[in-house]
């Protein structure tokens, strides 16, 4: 594990490939721009000092370096401007894409739409919290890992439309080259064609709250076929979730079920023993909602509380996730209601 | 002269400070609350170096540790950075241009007592459920509006309360200069840091109020059911950008350009020659005032606007370049075949000038678009903004009070102190400060309190010397206490090669100087 590197990654689309020459010509004209600025001075430094004898000249204002130091210093912004104008409007044209996924951020998690494939699935962080709070070791792609990456083709334009369903974040993954505000909202397009399969991770880059730390992207770039193949994948599971959502669910089921759920999509705000953030985030112990009418904690968590952090989750976990939570916030961190939600119920409140 | 003898002495215990009109002693309130600030706010970036010692949840949780972040902005910007250059402003405008105080005396108090209580009620924040701001010193809609803690309306009061004394501040700096001149001392006669002022004081009132507008919608969004910065109920989070950064970027003047006066003050004295090119000086300030207005959108290359935007956003950045290349030039050209010493003053000096350069250069890498969308959001924009405010603002205040300290209090500095704390301080930035480049570009986002294992070595170096930073500063208070208390006695000159009506007056100055205009010819 690396943890003294110096320098922007290359990347693999020709995009990334342009801002990393861009990023060495500049950084290059800089040093020798410093070298030279620098070297001035410091031969000043070493030689005309009072120390050494040196004697004030007393001249100053000379029009032709003064004009010198104007002109040069603009041509070489023009020189530098050309290759940045070139490289700025290839990654704005996003036409002609073969791909289309709709990415909105959400606190704090990413949902991804595969828009002509109606796949759509959200993506958390997947990091044990118990590595967070330094109690186990740490593995390799600590804070940079997710239960459900993004999976796309290699040499297809694909296109991303970048929206948010909260507050602002912003979509970044370095090896594509690519970082895009997430805004509510707006839809911003960015675009990547990826030339080597592989895992590309990368992070949200705009503060969006609490978790802002903590919502990761990991991309899967695949062969053709190979994508071709977990799409079909991503179909199966789609129609084995309906079926499932049919049936009835244990108590112990739902609430070994519903641990998962909260782990990945409660604990974040309402904590790991369910007591929140006093003024920030509710608890879930004790709490009112928790322990009082089943229908109001049923709305509660399908429709959210607008104005707050609380999000509507009918639209981000399916009905089996959402009768398990309930169920498990309704029987677990002392709360003891005994109320055991079927899938169906839920099915019937959409 | 029987009147001034009877002024000669101020009136004694907390009163003379609580009603004092006097420039000296408001002076020196800007300067001490700065400072206190300074402490408070490098306290929390104690706290944030020390939670980013190791990946993992060490010492705050993620909500404290974004509070710490916001916290520390904040302070930094409105608490340490802009009052300190107030107060010297308040303490050497009327002794360099030769007038007896500022025009505005009692508003010149009044700014400074807005100070204390809107920077309590600021800090107060941090105690009140829910906590603090916890959305960073750009305080972006909706983080700031929709899904921020109760305490933001006190964070929103506080701010327009800053607000108000900058902008009596800057008016009175304006009124001072324009009509408290001494005869002779014309307009292109005045010293620089007087000019550096002056612009920026036209900056202050141009942008504080549009500062005031931002948060004035953010207090009508989140209390009176307007949506401005709601998507929602069809307002615009983009809106808010624009309208802070159109505050911000000559918000990043405002902190810088009374540096460029201080060093243009400093470098001549100990080269021990004019400075090369005053007028080409006094016009690339004005221009890199002016274009400050243009470029406010390069903060918000990735927010999707238009290609043509970015492209005129880019273009009107780099341009920028040209004007703040002029003043290092300048200043090069200054010391080339002067008969330089390197006393305390000079060093911060010479540490501004070489350190200020690095920040411009990763500026003009920041300003080119395309390579933004990676740099943005990351630790190399840390690093250059910390450049800038840090080693530019920053050392430029450190070599003000070491420069002017012996016209204040009339003793000499400690050379030898001031020179360990000069190279304490100037090491111990760049182990904090430089690794952040490497961080960023590897692809660390800014303002988080965790993170992958790849970036735990430079952090770990960055730490150690953030702590050696933070207390360098503590040093200094022994200096700064030492001094006041005795010393070496200062003459009148104090530096040698010094020039200016400051240096024609005892040290330490009168309570009340310039009561007859001196001639200046």
């Amino acid at each position: 594990m690396a943890g003294y590197a110096l320098n922007m990654t290359e990347g693999v689309t020709s995009v990334s490939h342009d801002i990393y020459d861009l990023h060495m010509t500049i950084f290059y004209s800089c040093v020798v721009i410093g070298i030279g600025v620098f070297g001035v001075m410091i031969f000043s430094i070493i030689y005309h000092r009072k120390s050494k004898g040196a004697a004030a000249a007393n001249f100053h204002e000379n029009a032709t370096v003064e004009f010198v130091w104007t002109a040069i210093p603009f041509a070489i912004l023009i020189i530098m401007a050309i290759p940045a104008t070139k490289t700025l409007i290839d990654l704005e044209d996003s036409r002609d894409a073969d791909v289309t996924i709709k990415v909105t951020g959400y606190q704090w998690k990413w949902k991804y739409d595969y828009l002509d494939e109606d796949i759509s699935f959200f993506s958390n962080l997947s990091t044990n919290r118990d590595e967070i709070a330094n109690k186990v070791a740490k593995g390799e792609h600590y804070l940079l890992e997710v239960d459900k990456p993004i999976v796309v083709p290699i040499n297809r334009k694909i296109r991303f439309l970048v929206t948010s369903n909260d507050v602002i974040h912003a979509w970044w993954v370095p090896a594509l080259g690519v970082k895009q505000d997430a805004i509510p909202g707006y839809i911003n397009d960015t675009w990547a064609e990826i030339t080597e399969p592989g895992t590309y991770r990368g992070q949200c880059a705009e503060l969006c709250g609490q978790d802002h730390g903590f919502m990761p992207i990991v991309v899967i770039a695949k062969t053709d076929s190979e994508y071709q193949q977990w799409v079909a994948e991503q179909k199966a599971v789609a129609a084995a979730l309906v079926t499932s959502a049919g049936q009835q669910w244990t108590k112990d089921d739902l609430m070994a079920k519903g641990r998962e759920v909260y782990n990945a999509s409660c604990i974040a705000c309402h904590l790991a023993d369910g007591a929140g953030v006093p003024g920030v985030f509710p608890a879930i112990a004790a709490s009112p909602i928790a322990t009082g009418p089943v229908a109001a904690h049923v709305d509660i968590v399908m429709h959210g509380k607008s104005g707050t952090a609380m999000q509507a989750f009918n639209e981000q976990l399916d009905d089996v996730a959402l009768a398990a939570v309930i169920t498990y916030e309704r029987n677990a961190f002392g709360n003891s209601t005994g109320d055991v939600l079927q899938p169906s119920d839920i099915t019937a409140e959409r | 002269m029987a009147h001034e003898d009877h002024h000669e002495h101020p009136p004694t215990g907390i009163t003379r400070w609580l009603f004092t009109t006097n420039h000296k002693d408001i002076g020196t309130l800007y300067l001490l609350f700065s400072f206190t600030m300074l402490l408070i706010g490098g306290g929390m970036a104690m706290v944030i170096r020390a939670e980013l010692f190791q990946p993992g949840l060490q010492i705050v949780d993620p909500h404290f540790f974004n509070q710490m972040t916001t916290m520390h902005g904040l302070i930094m910007v409105f608490g340490a950075i802009m009052p300190g250059f107030v107060g010297l402003a308040n303490w050497l405008i009327p002794m360099m241009i030769g007038a007896p105080d500022m025009a505005l005396p009692r508003m010149n108090n009044w700014s400074f007592w807005i100070l204390p209580f809107a920077g309590t009620m600021l800090l107060s924040t941090l105690f009140m459920e829910g906590g603090g701001p916890a959305f960073g010193w750009t305080f972006y809609a909706p983080l700031s509006t929709t899904f921020a803690p109760d305490s933001t309306d006190y964070f929103i009061f506080s701010i327009h309360l800053l607000g108000f004394s900058s902008i009596m501040g800057a008016i009175n700096i304006i009124v001072t200069i324009l009509n408290m001149r001494a005869p002779g001392m014309t307009l292109m006669r005045m010293p620089l840091f007087v000019w550096t002022w002056l612009i920026t004081a036209y900056l202050l009132i141009a942008v504080m109020p549009v500062l005031a507008g931002a948060v004035t919608m953010m207090l009508t969004d989140r209390n009176f059911g307007t949506s401005f910065f709601d998507a929602a109920g069809g307002g615009d989070p983009v809106l808010f950008q624009h309208i802070f950064w159109f505050f911000g970027h000559p918000e990043v003047y405002i902190m810088i350009l009374p540096a460029f006066g201080i060093v243009s003050q400093i470098i001549p004295t100990f080269a021990r020659k004019p400075l090369f090119g005053y007028s080409s000086m006094v016009y690339a300030t004005a221009s890199i005032a002016f274009l400050s207005f243009t470029v406010w959108a390069h903060h918000m290359y990735t927010v999707g606007m238009p290609l043509q935007g970015e492209l005129f956003f880019m273009y009107a950045t780099v341009l920028i370049a040209v004007p703040t290349g002029v003043k290092v030039f300048n200043w090069m050209a200054t010391m080339w075949r002067g008969s330089m010493t390197f006393e305390t003053p000079m060093l911060w000096a010479l540490g501004f000038l070489f350190l200020f350069t690095i920040g411009g250069f990763s500026g003009l890498m920041l300003g080119i678009t395309p390579s933004d969308t990676q740099y943005h959001d990351t630790y190399f924009v840390v690093a250059h903004f910390h450049y800038v405010l840090v080693t530019g603002a920053l050392f430029s205040l450190f070599a003000a009070v070491y420069y002017w300290l012996p016209k204040w209090t009339g003793h000499m500095v400690d050379e030898r102190l001031g020179k360990i704390h000069f190279w304490w301080s100037a090491i111990a930035v760049n182990v904090l400060f430089f690794p952040q480049h490497f961080l960023g570009l590897a692809g660390m986002p800014r303002r988080i309190p965790d993170y992958a294992l790849q970036f735990t070595g430079w952090n770990q170096v960055s730490s150690i010397g953030g702590f050696a930073f933070g207390l360098a500063q503590v040093f200094f208070i022994y200096v700064l206490i030492k001094t006041i208390r005795g010393g070496e006695k200062a003459t009148d000159q104090v530096w040698e090669g010094a020039e200016g009506l400051e240096w024609t007056i005892p040290s330490p100055a009168p309570y009340h100087t310039f009561a007859t205009p001196p001639d200046v010819d």
